[in-house]
């Protein structure tokens, strides 16, 4: 019986450790025995080491520049196996202040999919997307026929919440003409005041769940530090725990839908509910500390 | 820039430094440099993905191309078109500005497609991009259901749509993409278990030559087959002059191509021009799909009409035997003006391999091949013909080389003549050899599009017209002793 390939693509704004948790995850599905591809849709280009131990993967844009065209490149040029059989593409960009990096993701991903880089042997794609939903060229990933679920990656803090509504709005975009939905928020917790209970009421105002509430722990340094996921690195370790009951989730989940991006004005009520942002005080407005 | 190099910084340019220059880049010494030139492209042999686009479009029933893009590169291929056929090139454009880039596309698109629905009364649609839209990732699939949404056109009008950057590819992908993406809007739950309608799919691929399709669908007719040619432009480019204005003249007829699902078999024959389309009716359809080389030539044509024979279980007629009969005796009557005789070929991969195979055919030699957008697949696909032939040893490829480069070449490394589309005339002229006009773009001689260079018909008129254009030479340039009256 052919297996039904899932897409998702991972967002979230950026250093929240969206790399980080996409890669244990996929180690974690990956040791309850799924075949997956990453793909990196970030000119950064890190959303592959630590299933590859790798510095940094040689990337489809490197490649191009290299060849000076796409056309002269081979899928084996650009995509490597790593921890379990994970396939690891990186799409790669220009250097910052040049170029657009979000045309290079949809060179990348054209070139993935005319060279049959998406075999019937897959069970999951993951695209590991920077930042926020930006150009259209970012939104590549969430186009009809490719990821049809959207996890977000945030924590308590507030600019990740404010990231996590705009790409919310993003989805409603592309939810209208097509078949993508929100799968639910990830929280990658930066040990912030009642951040569980923050993460699950967004996620009720969203209309989606946190499917997942990662606690922070050192190991996972530990295990960068080697270029590893914990996964691999210690799976005994509770962390490792945590990836794995993400990873089942994750596989697990039904819950896929059109989300409410909250109003800013909710939004901020909901900070103030839970004490991150204090009630305005319009005397202090744009008033210097010795003022 | 070194001391040593020929081209001086000058404020002022000699008569004799022009003349010095002018001689030096003939030279070998010029060649090398201009060899290793990669990062200019300096008058190209192929067009551009959308123009591809627009030519299959035009050869749909009733159907609009409709540029998602700038109001200039709409302009490009319609001109193109135009110049080639001298016939209107209708298209419209939802000329794309500086705001369009900013917040993408889709209110530009909208408002064209609503317009063009009303004023131009179109049966569809066919919507593809010039290069603005694609960088910014504009996704028409979304932009087209939410116009079907907002009421701005109906739920049911077919609006195919296909990616087509001019910045990646050449015109034969658009043609490729744009294809594919009809035929699968056409054909979307038209596909009956079990039926056959008994048709041939035939897919000619990028051919401006309107002579060529008559031909095609002569010849099926001849054997009896019925055919549906995707797309079939021949009215649409050479429509009767009767003073009425057509704005969709001819095409294939939709309803014919949304049954192509249902045909006995599907025949491509340009494999280059064709691979999307060709892969999307393999997964579509259980009956045979066949790519077949270009019927240029003898052995091409012979290889056509057994397959012909082959897919519907019919002999060759006795009437296309006649015809295969004439194009040998024509070969026979002109072969010693073509023999040995170099030519400088460029164009798409299909066509060279065309060429390739009629030339050597004659005993000629294809000596320089160029084509300007291809990889080292297509050049392998052209030296296996080459190898074929004790007339292909020493015929050089080149790939991903344009006709400046061409120029060096013929300069230091003479043919006979170049065969091909109008751009190779400044090389013809600084060679001093004849071109003989054959592909696209055509736009300074008249009618040649009418006139097939494919099955044993445009085999003998190709033959004619390379032996002719020789003999003419020889008549305008012989000394008065050897000027025969017969030659």
């Amino acid at each position: 019986m052919a297996k039904k390939l899932r897409q998702l693509a991972i967002y979230g704004k950026g250093g929240i450790g969206k790399s980080t948790t996409t890669q244990n995850t996929v180690a974690g599905l990956a040791s309850l025995g799924k075949k997956i591809m990453i793909v990196g849709c970030d000119p950064k280009a890190d959303s592959t080491r630590l299933i590859l131990h790798a510095k940094a993967q040689e990337t489809v844009m490197d490649k191009v520049r290299e060849l000076g065209t796409v056309e002269d490149l081979e899928l084996e040029d650009v995509l490597r196996e790593g921890y379990a059989g994970v396939k690891c593409v990186e799409s790669g960009g220009p250097e910052p202040g040049v170029g657009c990096a979000g045309r290079g993701v949809i060179t990348a991903i054209n070139f993935l999919e005319e060279e049959g880089a998406y075999t019937p042997d897959l069970d999951f794609v993951f695209y590991d997307v920077l930042g926020d939903v930006v150009c259209g060229g970012f939104a590549m990933p969430i186009r009809e026929n490719k990821a049809q679920e959207i996890y977000i990656v945030v924590s308590g803090e507030m600019m990740a919440m404010y990231a996590a509504n705009n790409i919310c709005k993003g989805i409603v975009k592309y939810a209208a003409s097509g078949s993508v939905r929100l799968g639910g928020l990830i929280c990658n917790s930066r040990n912030t005041d009642k951040e569980a209970e923050l993460i699950e009421a967004l996620a009720a105002k969203l209309g989606t769940q946190m499917i997942h509430f990662v606690p922070r722990d050192n190991q996972v340094q530990r295990a960068e530090l080697r270029r590893m996921t914990v996964i691999e690195y210690s799976p005994e370790h509770k962390q490792a725990e945590e990836y794995r009951e993400l990873a089942r989730k994750i596989d697990e989940n039904k819950m896929l839908v059109v989300p409410n991006p909250l109003t800013m004005d909710e939004l901020e009520g909901l900070l103030m509910e839970f004490g991150i942002i204090e009630e305005e005080d319009e005397e202090i407005i744009g008033k210097a500390e010795t003022a | 820039m070194s001391e040593t190099c020929a081209v001086k910084k000058v404020t002022e340019i000699t008569p004799e430094e022009v003349a010095r220059v002018k001689e030096w880049i003939n030279s070998a010494e010029y060649r090398e440099k201009n060899l290793a030139r990669t990062a200019t492209v300096i008058n190209p042999a192929h067009a551009c993905q959308p123009l591809g686009a627009q030519l299959v479009a035009h050869g749909f029933e009733g159907t609009l191309p409709f540029v998602h893009g700038s109001q200039g590169c709409a302009s490009y291929y319609r001109s193109t078109l135009n110049r080639h056929f001298r016939e209107p090139a209708p298209a419209v454009s939802d000329a794309m500005t500086e705001d369009g880039a900013v917040f993408g596309g889709q209110n530009n698109l909208h408002e064209g497609l609503e317009n063009a629905y009303n004023l131009y009364k179109p049966k569809m649609m066919a919507v593809f991009t010039s290069c603005m839209p694609e960088v910014i990732g504009d996704d028409l699939n979304a932009f087209i259901i939410n116009a079907r949404n907002a009421g701005l056109i109906p739920q049911d009008f077919p609006v195919p749509y296909a990616n087509t950057p001019s910045f990646n590819g050449t015109h034969i992908h658009g043609y490729d993409a744009m294809l594919k993406a009809i035929m699968a809007d056409l054909t979307t739950d038209k596909k009956v278990e079990g039926k056959n309608n008994g048709k041939l799919n035939l897919i000619p691929g990028f051919d401006a030559n309107t002579g060529n399709y008559r031909e095609y669908k002569r010849i099926c007719n001849e054997f009896g087959i019925p055919v549906t040619v995707l797309a079939d432009i021949s009215e649409s480019f050479d429509s009767p002059l009767d003073g009425t204005y057509r704005p969709y003249p001819g095409g294939t007829p939709l309803a014919e191509a949304a049954d192509a699902l249902n045909a006995q078999a599907t025949i491509s024959l340009q494999e280059h021009a064709s691979k999307e389309t060709i892969k999307w009716f393999s997964s579509e359809t259980e009956a045979p799909v066949e790519v077949m080389p270009s019927p240029i030539g003898i052995a091409n044509t012979d290889a056509f009409l057994m397959k012909l024979g082959e897919l519907f279980g019919k002999p060759v007629p006795a009437s296309l035997k006649d015809e295969r009969g004439r194009a040998v005796d024509a070969m026979t009557d002109a072969h010693q003006y073509l023999h040995n005789k170099k030519f400088a070929i460029y164009g798409d991969p299909d066509y060279l391999a065309g060429m390739i195979s009629f030339l050597l055919e004659m005993g000629a030699r294809p000596y320089h091949i160029l084509c300007s957008r291809g990889n080292k697949k297509v050049g392998k696909f052209l030296q296996a013909l080459l190898d074929k032939s004790p007339y292909g040893e020493g015929c050089q490829i080149w790939i991903n080389k344009d006709l400046w480069h061409l120029h060096s070449l013929v300069m230091t490394d003479p043919v006979d003549a170049m065969i091909g589309d109008t751009h190779g005339k400044f090389v013809a002229r600084d060679a001093d050899i004849p071109l003989i006009r054959v592909g696209f773009p055509i736009i300074d001689r008249v009618n040649l599009h009418r006139s097939p260079y494919i099955g044993y018909q445009g085999a003998i008129n190709l033959l004619t017209s390379i032996a002719n254009t020789f003999l003419d030479i020889v008549d305008r340039t012989c000394e008065d002793k050897h000027f025969e009256m017969m030659r």
